[in-house]
């Protein structure tokens, strides 16, 4: 019966780091019901009370501009910039998977060579680009690049995704008469949900969370994204943070990635097994 | 960019690319127009600042190297930046991949409830990036949070998490580490690619479950552990998010990574040409380090298939 004690081990081993990894998130939940003085020096898990007033007061923002403000702008931010990146990388992956043209093995050695470009080399002359074109404080830095497909992980991704389809499917409606992108868009697209979804899911986060772009190129509060109002409310209240509501809206930001994950948790395992490098 | 082999009327049977492959360039256009804009012009444009006192607000004049001279020699942070940020990187990406090899090997011994596990393990890699999980780091890891209110009952006396400048550093390290799980997937997936015939062949051959361990499940696993260590080490270089949020570089620069110096030099002092320089010792840091990855890849990475593709 050794196999079984090793299995009972492994179980107590996974449940004992499970709970340890999550209960973070689990406190951090509780204490946005708390009050502020229970936050400090208190082990226990549940408030003594469930109080909203946290959610309510927290919710109110700057004052000027309320979190509605800035959740919708991290929706301003982000959809579009979704959206776009899907169908950019789709179609620059078709390109790379499916066609020979001239210099196309430089062209895809050095669009693979961009993963290991660190964004800080670029970003003092892209900002004096978009800064230029007068984009600065809006989100056209965020969308361009979006359009532009430079995310070199997420098509190296669907060009993993394309590989696995038979490249007879295509090459039978060229011989239709069919024109490349009718072929793409008619034949391949529908077989590429899964790839399309894990870009959607990827980029979702990533821009979700991401704070660094959004500290360069968004100064004016009411262009503020999530990210930015959480930094600003650890900031300006100085020693007396109401840390309840600075929590409290800190779930609430947390709310859309967490939906995400447990509705299409399948794509995301699905993507990054493909992509085969980093979640 | 035309071939001539598709022009040229004497030689019209020998065509080197197929009739399409305007339709290819067609399709990558939108790369290429980023690649040359966003990513190729500003790495050179960097570069050009690097030698110049270019700021914002400003046009900047040639300087030669005396911002590379003044980081190495007078700023008195730009080395133990630099130095912190690798003691970071050391730290953080050995730890995280250590866990999620031990963890996927865990979940791989085919127990029941895996896709229960992944999903606890994988949640924190979905939201550790953000704003909200740093604050929650900063709140959980002070003086008097739950970290040390948790140590307390087990009669462990508090630590100083964000106060102290060494202890701050691991700190922020253990928030990358606590993201373990994007890693593991990946690892779960490699493992479960590898043939079965291996082991049982080995079990004939009488290997014991270590044995196993070292010369089938580890080999097996090398190109996925190589390109994690590549992937996570470029990332970890350019931390900024935690530390800047956590610790917003302190205490007594404890935390001053070279991300957040950058920043700092860039978009708060407005030294773009002088903070580019910094990001140009940072990229051939980057560089270095991935040749050396690469090289020594030789000796430890193993190809089954000849090609990670």
């Amino acid at each position: 019966m050794r196999v079984k004690k090793n299995d009972i081990i492994a179980y107590v081993i996974l449940i004992v780091m499970g709970v340890a990894m999550i209960y973070p998130l689990f406190w951090l939940f509780f204490a946005t019901f708390k009050d502020n003085q229970e936050l400090f020096g208190k082990m226990s898990l549940l408030p003594e009370k469930f109080s909203s007033i946290a959610y309510k007061n927290g919710w109110k923002g700057s004052g000027q501009f309320t979190y509605l403000t800035f959740y919708l702008n991290t929706f301003k931010l982000v959809v579009p910039t979704v959206l776009l990146t899907a169908l950019s990388t789709g179609i620059v992956a078709y390109g790379f998977g499916r066609f020979k043209f001239p210099f196309k093995k430089i062209l895809f050695a050095l669009m693979i060579s961009t993963l290991m470009l660190p964004d800080a080399v670029i970003m003092i002359p892209r900002y004096v680009v978009f800064n230029k074109f007068g984009w600065v404080d809006t989100y056209l830095p965020f969308w361009a690049p979006a359009v532009l497909a430079c995310y070199p992980f997420l098509i190296f991704m669907q060009i993993q995704f394309l590989r696995g389809i038979p490249k007879e499917l295509d090459e039978s409606a060229y011989m239709d008469g069919c024109n490349p992108f009718v072929v793409y868009v008619k034949i391949l697209a529908p077989l590429l949900k899964p790839s399309v979804f894990s870009v959607i899911i990827f980029q979702t986060l990533w821009r979700w969370n991401d704070y660094f772009n959004n500290l360069v190129y968004i100064s004016s509060v009411k262009n503020y994204t999530l990210s930015l109002a959480l930094k600003m409310s650890i900031d300006s209240q100085g020693s007396s943070t109401p840390w309840n509501q600075v929590l409290a809206m800190s779930f609430v930001s947390l709310i859309p990635p967490i939906l995400l994950y447990f509705f299409a948790q399948k794509y995301f395992v699905e993507g990054i097994t493909a992509g085969g490098i980093k979640g | 960019m035309s071939p001539q082999a598709t022009k040229n009327p004497s030689v019209p049977s020998v065509r080197k690319y197929p009739k399409n492959w305007r339709w290819g360039i067609l399709f990558i256009l939108p790369w290429l127009i980023g690649f040359c804009i966003l990513q190729a012009y500003p790495l050179i444009m960097s570069l050009y600042y690097s030698f110049t006192d270019f700021s914002i607000l400003a046009e900047g004049k040639w300087i030669g190297l005396d911002n590379y001279k003044r980081l190495f020699t007078k700023d008195k942070y730009f080395m133990k930046s630099l130095g912190l940020t690798f003691k970071y990187a050391l730290m953080a990406v050995p730890m995280k991949l250590i866990m999620a090899l031990i963890v996927a090997m865990i979940l791989n011994m085919k127990l029941k409830c895996i896709n229960l596990f992944r999903t606890v393990y994988y949640l924190p890699s979905i939201m550790g990036g953000s704003v909200a999980i740093s604050i929650l780091w900063r709140f959980m890891f002070m003086r008097e949070g739950m970290m040390n209110n948790f140590l307390g009952v087990f009669g462990i006396p508090s630590v100083n998490w964000l106060g102290d400048p060494d202890i701050a550093l691991v700190t922020i390290s253990l928030l990358v580490v606590w993201q373990f799980g994007s890693s593991m997937v990946l690892f779960l997936a490699g493992l479960k690619n590898v043939p079965t015939e291996l082991y049982e062949a080995a079990e004939v051959d009488g290997a014991n479950k270590w044995t196993k361990f070292w010369s089938i499940t580890l080999p097996m696993l090398t190109p996925i552990v190589f390109f994690n260590l590549i992937m996570q080490i470029i990332h970890a270089l350019q931390e900024f998010t935690s530390a800047f949020i956590i610790t917003s570089g302190g205490p007594n620069h404890g935390t001053y990574l070279i991300g957040v110096k950058i920043y700092e030099d860039a978009f708060q002092n407005l030294k773009m040409g002088y903070a580019s320089a910094s990001s140009w010792v940072l990229f051939l840091a980057i560089l270095l380090i991935t040749v050396l990855v690469f090289r020594s890849s030789s000796a430890w990475v193993f190809y089954n298939d000849g090609g990670m593709d």
